[in-house]
Order: C-alpha cells, then sequence, then structure tokens
C-alpha cells in the first residue's frame, strides 16, 4: 500500500500555494465553527444573557468601543464574535447536510437512470431538464414555501433548519445526477460489469458495488464546488428572510440584520458576517477547483 | 439439408437470430416520417458443440459473431430461435434453475483491461463467481481456492492482494480465466480473447486454454477473426458472413479444402510468410452495410460466381462430404 504521501494527489496539493492557503483557511474557519460553544466569549442563543444596553456598540479600536466585545453588538446587544462563530456553524451544517441530501438523491437517481435506460431514463432526465431550467435558487424558494405551507406555524421556528436543507438539497441533485448517469452508460458496457451479469449478480449489486466506485471521482469535484454554492444559498434565503430564525442566526441572517443598520454607519454589524462568508467560500471554491484540475488526467 | 442439432448436443443453437433496434427516437421518427430499422445482428444462426470440443466461429468485424457468443451464455436473449445448453433452453427456465446452469458456462472476454473491475483487489475479483453460487464456506476456504486459481493459470496466490491495474494484458487475461474457471465450469465461451495481447502472448494464452481444456475436459465456443489463433486451437469451424453461417466444417478440412468463396478468400488474405510466390485473386468490394444487407445471398456482391439465383434466393447450410456451406455454386457444381 502506498502512504498518502507519497500519492499524486497530496503531490499537487502541495505543490499548489494558493491551495494550501485556502485549505488552511476554510479548516480554521470549520474548525472555529464546529468549536464555537468553547471559544466563543459568550453564547448568542441565551437570550436571557443578553443586554439591549450592550446593543449598537461598534468595535474596541473605534470610538465607544468596549474589550468586552471586540468586534462589536448587534441591535439586541449580541457579541458579533460568537454571533458569527455560531452563525458560521450554522451555514457549514446546513451547506454540508444539503450537499449529502442532494449527493444521495442525484448520485442514486442518476445510476438508476443511466443503468436502466429507456423510459426510467427519459423521465428522470426530463425532470432534471426542467428543473435545470430554473435557477436553483428559484427551486429552494419554491420548496421552502410549499414546506412552510404544509407545516403547522407553530413548528415552523424548530424546524427551519430541516426545512432549509430539503430545500437546498432538493435544488441541487440534477448535476450529479447527469454526471454519474454519464459515467454509468460508458461503465455497464464495460465488459466487467457483463461478467458480473453472467453470473446472475442482482442490478442492484452491479449498480453499488462495481458502478458506483467507478462513477465517484467526478462526483467529489462537484460536491466540493457545490458546497460553497449551498452555503451561499442558505444564506440568501436568510437575507430573504425565510432561513433561520433570527433568534438563531446563520451568516446570511447576520447579514440581514445588519443591512438594516448600514446607512445608520454601523457598518460592522454587517461587514465582518460577509467578510466571513465571502473568505470561506472562496476558499471551499478554490478547494473545488484544485480537485477538479488534480483529478484531470488531462491537466496533470 | 441443414443438420438439425440433437439433443445429444452439449450446446446448441437453433436458428438463432437477434435483431437490434437502431431507429431514431420516437419524436424524429415522427416528424420525418422515418421508418423503424432493424440490425439483423444475428440472423437464424445454428450450430452445436459435442462435449469436449472447440468450435470457433471466425468472420470479419461486425458479422455478429461476438453477439452469437452474447446469445449463447443469455447475456442477450434471442429475438426468435433458442439456445440449448444440455437440453435446457436457459430462457424459459425457473430462477432458481437458471442459477445452475449459469454456474456450468462462464465467458472470457476480449478486452483485459475493461474486464476486470479497476477498484476490485484480483482476489475479490476472481473469487467473485464463488461467492454468488456460494461454492466455498468461510473466508479461509476462499482464499485457498483463489490462490489455487491463481496458481492454475500461472499466476502467484500473492497475487490476489494486488489491483488489475498492477498486471500486464497477458496477465490480466489469465487472471479473466482464473474467474472464468472458478465456478468449476463445463463449457466457455471465449469472445476474442487474443486479439488485444502481443503476439508473443497470444501464443501463451492459446496454450494455456489447451492445457486448461485437456486437464478440465472443457467444452470451447471460440470466437475470433485471427484464423492462426483459430486452426492453433479448434476441432471444428464455422465461417460467418453478415450474421449468417456460411460454412461449417472440422478444422482440417476447412483450412484445407475450403467450399464456400468466402471462405476461400479469407483464406487467401493470410499472409503467406513462405514466399511461395502463390498468386493471389485480390476479392473486390468491402463487406455491404449490415442495415441493409444485398438480397440472397449476403456475399453476392463480392462473389466471382454470382449468378441470378444468388442474387434472389438464400441458400442454406448444405453437406458436401465433411463439410457443410450456404453457396448455390457449390450446390451447382459451378466451383
Amino acid at each position: 500500500m502506498r502512504g498518502w504521501r507519497d500519492s499524486d494527489l497530496w503531490y499537487s496539493f502541495t505543490r499548489s500555494r494558493i491551495t494550501v492557503v485556502a485549505a488552511a483557511i476554510a479548516g480554521a474557519t470549520v474548525l472555529a465553527a464546529f468549536l464555537a460553544p468553547v471559544i466563543a466569549p459568550y453564547d448568542p442563543f441565551d437570550l436571557a444573557s443578553l443586554d439591549l444596553l450592550d446593543a449598537h456598540i461598534p468595535p474596541f479600536w473605534l470610538e465607544d468601543g468596549e474589550a468586552r466585545f471586540p468586534i462589536g453588538t448587534d441591535d439586541q446587544g449580541r457579541d458579533l464574535l460568537s454571533a458569527i462563530l455560531y452563525g458560521a456553524r450554522i451555514s457549514i451544517g446546513v451547506g454540508i447536510a444539503s450537499v449529502l441530501l442532494s449527493l444521495f438523491v442525484g448520485v442514486g437517481l442518476g445510476l438508476v437512470s443511466g443503468y436502466a435506460g429507456g423510459r426510467v431514463d427519459a423521465f428522470i432526465m426530463r425532470v432534471a431538464d426542467i428543473q435545470l431550467s430554473f435557477p436553483a435558487i428559484l427551486i429552494a424558494l419554491l420548496v421552502n414555501g410549499v414546506l412552510r405551507g404544509i407545516l403547522p406555524s407553530e413548528r415552523q421556528d424548530d424546524l427551519a433548519i430541516y426545512v432549509l436543507v430539503l430545500s437546498i438539497g432538493i435544488s441541487g441533485w440534477v448535476q450529479y445526477a447527469r454526471t454519474v448517469r454519464g459515467s454509468t452508460l460508458v461503465e455497464k458496457n464495460k465488459e466487467y460489469v457483463q461478467a458480473a451479469r453472467l453470473i446472475g449478480i442482482s442490478s442492484a449489486s452491479i449498480m453499488l458495488r462495481h458502478i458506483l466506485p467507478n462513477a465517484m471521482g467526478p462526483v467529489l469535484v462537484i460536491a466540493t464546488i457545490h458546497l460553497a454554492v449551498a452555503i451561499i444559498t442558505e444564506a440568501t434565503l436568510s437575507f430573504l428572510g425565510i432561513g433561520v430564525p433570527p433568534t438563531e442566526p446563520s451568516l446570511g441572517t447576520l447579514i440581514r440584520i445588519g443591512n438594516d443598520f448600514l446607512f445608520s454607519g454601523e457598518w460592522w454589524v454587517t461587514i465582518f458576517p460577509g467578510v466571513t462568508l465571502a473568505v470561506l467560500v472562496l476558499s471551499v471554491n478554490l478547494l473545488g477547483d484544485w480537485l477538479r484540475d488534480a483529478l484531470n488526467p488531462k491537466l496533470r | 439439408m441443414p443438420s438439425t442439432p440433437s439433443s445429444a448436443d452439449f450446446v446448441a443453437a437453433e436458428a438463432v437470430a437477434r435483431h437490434f433496434d437502431v431507429s431514431k427516437p420516437w419524436l424524429s421518427r415522427t416528424i420525418e416520417g422515418s421508418p423503424r430499422v432493424f440490425l439483423k445482428a444475428v440472423d437464424g444462426v445454428s450450430f452445436s458443440v459435442a462435449k469436449g470440443e472447440t468450435l470457433a466461429l471466425v468472420g470479419e468485424s461486425g458479422c455478429g459473431k461476438s453477439t452469437v457468443a452474447r446469445l449463447v451464455v443469455g447475456l442477450y436473449r434471442p429475438t426468435s430461435g433458442r439456445v440449448l445448453f444440455d437440453g435446457l433452453d436457459l430462457t424459459g427456465l425457473p430462477a432458481a434453475e437458471r442459477t445452475r446452469i449459469r454456474r456450468r458456462m462462464q465467458m472470457i472476454f476480449q478486452d483485459p483491461y475493461a474486464s476486470l473491475n479497476p477498484r476490485w483487489r484480483v482476489r475479490d475479483i476472481v473469487a467473485e463467481p464463488l461467492r454468488a453460487f456460494e461454492l466455498t464456506k468461510g473466508r479461509a476456504e476462499q482464499d485457498e481456492r483463489v490462490g489455487d486459481l491463481l496458481s492454475q493459470v500461472g499466476l502467484s496466490p500473492a497475487d490476489g492482494e494486488k489491483y488489475p491495474h498492477e498486471f500486464s494484458g497477458g496477465q490480466r487475461q489469465r487472471i479473466s480465466i482464473a474467474r472464468a474457471l472458478s465456478s468449476n465450469p463445463e463449457f466457455l465461451v471465449c469472445d476474442e480473447p487474443t486479439s488485444a495481447l502481443d503476439v508473443s502472448v497470444q501464443a501463451q494464452i492459446l496454450n494455456l486454454m489447451r492445457d486448461l481444456q485437456e486437464e478440465l475436459g472443457l467444452t470451447y465456443l471460440f470466437i475470433s477473426h485471427n484464423l492462426a489463433a483459430v486452426r492453433h486451437i479448434s476441432d471444428r469451424v464455422g465461417v460467418m458472413y453478415l450474421g449468417r453461417i456460411v460454412e461449417i466444417a472440422d478444422s482440417e478440412t476447412l483450412f484445407s479444402a475450403p467450399r464456400h468463396p468466402y471462405t476461400q478468400m479469407l483464406l487467401d488474405a493470410i499472409p503467406d510468410l513462405a514466399m511461395s510466390g502463390h498468386v493471389r485473386e485480390p476479392m473486390g468490394g468491402e463487406v455491404p452495410n449490415p442495415l441493409d444487407p444485398p438480397a440472397g445471398c449476403h456475399f453476392h456482391p463480392r462473389c466471382p460466381f454470382a449468378n441470378a439465383r444468388c442474387r434472389a434466393e438464400t441458400p442454406a447450410l448444405k453437406r458436401y462430404g465433411s463439410s457443410e456451406a450456404a453457396c448455390h455454386a457449390v450446390e451447382e457444381g459451378r466451383i
């Protein structure tokens, strides 16, 4: 067995300085976000600890700034640094969960579509075509609206995160399905699949154990780039006010809250979460670009 | 009369045909008013293989020989006709019965780079039929059997730990053979097993196959376009042209006294290393479009002996001495 340090992938990773920096930033952000309950100075979800007298305090280096709140507070008196750490946790969590949902739905449908062919394939691919003709954010808004219409209003805040994951997840499965279908069409005509069919291996087993491992390469690339898109979509929905509730703000929610005070000179409430989001998305995107090039044998 | 395969034959094809629908999609057909188009890849082929014998099918690319291979093992269903294995038709059987028969027939494929799953270790590839037919109990017994199989085809049992990309084409074909042998089959269909290999390796694989046949009493259906390989390994040879068998005879007879003009042309095309100065009659023309084959005898546009009857009437396989040929000219004594 070759160690991972000897692999081509690791070599290409260390050769690209921008990728190493992007990985470090993304890694640090994710780590900080998931360690938020440990490292954050305050718990912004604990409404009892908030004091409205602390509201609208600017960062400490400005006049009226206080060392207690290094980058200031928002309109509720929440420490912005803590809110960003907890918010990033929600953003990243929702992003990863919806990417996983898209991945399962898309890979599953793509495999079935490519392997079964015929009418099943035509049906799944026409649904995909129709969905592709709308912007993903519109699909997410549609699913979000329908789900909120179905759910009882008193439970909406509890279930908001799941509704968000579901709507972002459903809006993104098409890319996975198309990619996996393409690989499946190639793989299913290879002779190793025929050898398996010959001895009576079931279709499900052929799809999962033979074709899937050979179709997963491009899926990993799509998933990485999709993670950045999913985080942005979550932020957009939260910015529009239909994401997570303001009591448990994500980065998008924080940007929306801050947006109301931007023109009264309180720029910090929206700029800091905005910069965090931009840096996180940019570094994940750079990682995805690198992975795409590193796994493409034609660009080696 | 075409020979009717008797039930004593181990494997028999009875007027097997396979047509592929290559029409345009429904929408384009409706708009353009174009008709459905069928490719008759195999058009009524009959042959039989006795136990322990090697029957070779030869022909140019696209003559349907690989389709015959897939029909015989049941990867394709015949459009008409039937394939009998030990007197049983695979398509009509209940699932349990079918599994029992599948264990007894295996296939070796053409491309050793596509026939092994690149993500699986060799021992898992070779053990797949063992697991599918539940032939071994427990991991230890399975590993031991895989080791034996790998030794049998000239590899080391330790090679089981490796992945397919660590092997050469010839070694991969040995792994393919080990996988095919793992279910103790009686009948092997070999679809051009040597055509993707270097010439020096081809002979090794052919000799390995012949040794295994002697040792295990295997029956082979050997598909190839390589006449030298066919002559080396087969007892009987069938020559295919555009989905039909035009001549079938034992190997000796076919190579020494070919009856059908197409067989004569094929044999004439073998490079002559002895430089005997033999004058070749170059055969004009190419294989016609299989979507729209010529009427009557498919070979008539290229045949120097063709007459009006050849252009209108499809010849049937008939026995002449020790060979069978489908040719009006042979029947009428014009050749």
